[in-house]
């Protein structure tokens, strides 16, 4: 079970949280020129990284916002947490 | 290969069990070979058995990380079933099941291919819709599946509650009588065992580190234990699919996520079918040797660390309970977790890639064991031919392009 910090709320359950999946993922501005491969690369294909994975997680069962988090897929620890907007951490301590 | 049979035990009891040989050799890799398997599960060890059989290409190394059958192998609830919505994924799964059938005989090997049925309940009026579809989807197909009312769920699994005034109480139920489950370590030890008398090398405890490309076509992969040069490649890795990936610079629909269960104390023969359920959010089964085996639903997030949450724990032994009240005072005796391969349309990939001699297979997520057989042998066609087995071509990477999408995530008959 994790224990997810967020941003507003402070430490939380991770049971009070929903998972929104990769984060930082621009929808392409050309969208009229997309070749049908970078349309698929852009809805379908994901980093799915073994280490450090920037995501989007919603605190549904508290503030209600969606915020970013970097987590190692690998240990479950929870790197940085931060807002929507905000870079990726760099995730050193 | 020494034969297993009856003369075989009686031969070796009289030797007090000193004369059996190792079921496959250990080899040292060889510098070079036609295919080099990543992935020594179940459906790897299928495809390069196939390889040998069929395609009579035997110059084949399996690669795998850790121990055969050691990943999703053997981490899985053994279901095996074909009731799927889609024609292509009926085709697939159907094509698996027949060749479960006469697998213990082909192998000789006993899978344990049990036909026991799964039984598919239904709690919401949209359910029972969806059956019918489902039904009538597969009946078109040649896939028998019945319905059955509540008292007859019960008179076919005496001890599910079907008490209206449970919580979700059981609208009615969608069986496929041939449908069932198998011993999951018997599968991938009986397709290692019998690769390797026809001259597969099985390769414990070598990871694939690296991959070398030259002119968009593979040569070798980079491995723990060196470098082996390979005319074609192919990645059986399930969850780890997406990190083979992109060592070969690609990317893959794919996220890994961590499926979770957990057998029970073992008891007598009380539960003689498969039953799930998804609304109220179960499956289970009981093994030959009496434990309950149950399963649910995937934990939410990206890992690869073969562990969920407890309280995915906590729902389906709730949902178990509700289900079967008569196992409220079981004991739970482990839990596990297998890190499976999730697709966007619920469908697995059995592919070429960009990459020239470079194949993929994965994308199978929650229901990749039933397919085992019918994977590992329309998958040796790929390889070997170069060209996708016309019941694999469905499943090609570029259907996310072209938008060709086969979705089973309605009709999976599982909740994911």
């Amino acid at each position: 079970m994790l224990r997810i910090p967020c941003p507003f709320c402070g430490p939380r359950d991770e049971s009070e949280f929903a998972y929104g999946g990769e984060a930082h993922i621009a929808r392409p501005e050309n969208s009229w020129t997309l070749s049908d491969g970078d349309w698929a690369d852009y809805v379908f294909m994901r980093t799915n990284p073994k280490g450090r994975h920037a995501e989007r997680w919603r605190h549904s069962h508290g503030c209600g916002r969606w915020f970013n988090a970097l987590r190692d897929t690998a240990t479950h620890e929870i790197v940085a947490t931060y807002r929507i907007g905000e870079p990726t951490p760099t995730g050193r301590r | 290969m020494q034969k297993y049979s009856i003369f075989s035990l009686i031969r070796n009891a009289i030797d007090y069990h000193t004369g059996w040989e190792r079921a496959w050799r250990s080899p040292q890799p060889q510098p070079e070979y036609d295919v080099v398997i990543v992935g020594g599960g179940g459906h790897g060890l299928a495809a390069a058995y196939y390889l040998a059989k069929e395609h009579g290409i035997t110059r084949v190394a399996v690669l795998e990380r850790g121990w055969i059958g050691g990943g999703n192998t053997g981490r899985n609830t053994t279901i095996i079933r074909a009731n799927y919505l889609q024609d292509e994924s009926t085709a697939l799964y159907g094509h698996a099941l027949k060749l479960w059938d006469g697998l213990s005989q082909e192998l000789n090997y006993n899978v344990m291919y049990s036909r026991r049925g799964v039984l598919t309940l239904a709690h919401t009026e949209h359910e029972l819709k969806e059956f019918s579809r489902r039904h009538h989807a597969n009946r078109l197909n040649g896939v028998a599946l019945e319905f059955l009312t509540p008292a007859q769920c019960q008179a076919f699994c005496p001890i599910l509650n079907i008490s209206p005034a449970s919580r979700y109480p059981v609208l009615g139920g969608s069986l496929q009588r041939e449908a069932g489950t198998a011993r999951h370590d018997a599968v991938a030890w009986g397709y290692a065992r019998a690769a390797d008398a026809r001259g597969v090398d099985i390769v414990q405890n070598c990871e694939v580190t690296g991959f070398r490309i030259a002119n968009g076509r593979i040569e070798g992969v980079e491995t723990s234990l060196g470098y082996i040069r390979a005319r074609k490649v192919a990645c059986v890795a399930a969850g780890h699919s997406s990190v083979l990936a992109a060592m070969a610079g690609l990317r893959l629909p794919i996220e890994s996520h961590p499926l979770q269960a957990l057998v029970s104390e073992p008891v007598k023969p009380v539960l003689h079918t498969v039953t799930m359920s998804n609304a109220v959010h179960v499956y289970v089964s009981q093994s030959d040797k009496g434990e309950l085996v149950v399963g649910a639903g995937i934990d939410a997030f990206n890992s690869y660390a073969q562990r969920g949450a407890l309280r995915i724990i906590e729902e389906q032994a709730a949902a178990l309970v509700e289900l079967y009240p008569i196992f409220s005072r079981l004991r739970m005796m482990r839990s596990w977790a297998g890190i499976v391969d999730i697709c966007p349309d619920a469908s697995p990939l059995i592919t070429k890639t960009p990459v020239g001699g470079l194949y993929f297979n994965c994308g199978w997520g929650t229901g990749g064991f039933k397919a085992t057989p019918g994977s590992g042998h329309v998958f040796a066609h790929t390889i070997a031919e170069d060209e996708p087995h016309p019941i694999a071509a469905p499943f090609r990477l570029d259907r996310f392009a072209s938008g060709a999408l086969i979705d089973e995530n309605l009709a999976a008959a599982v909740a994911h």
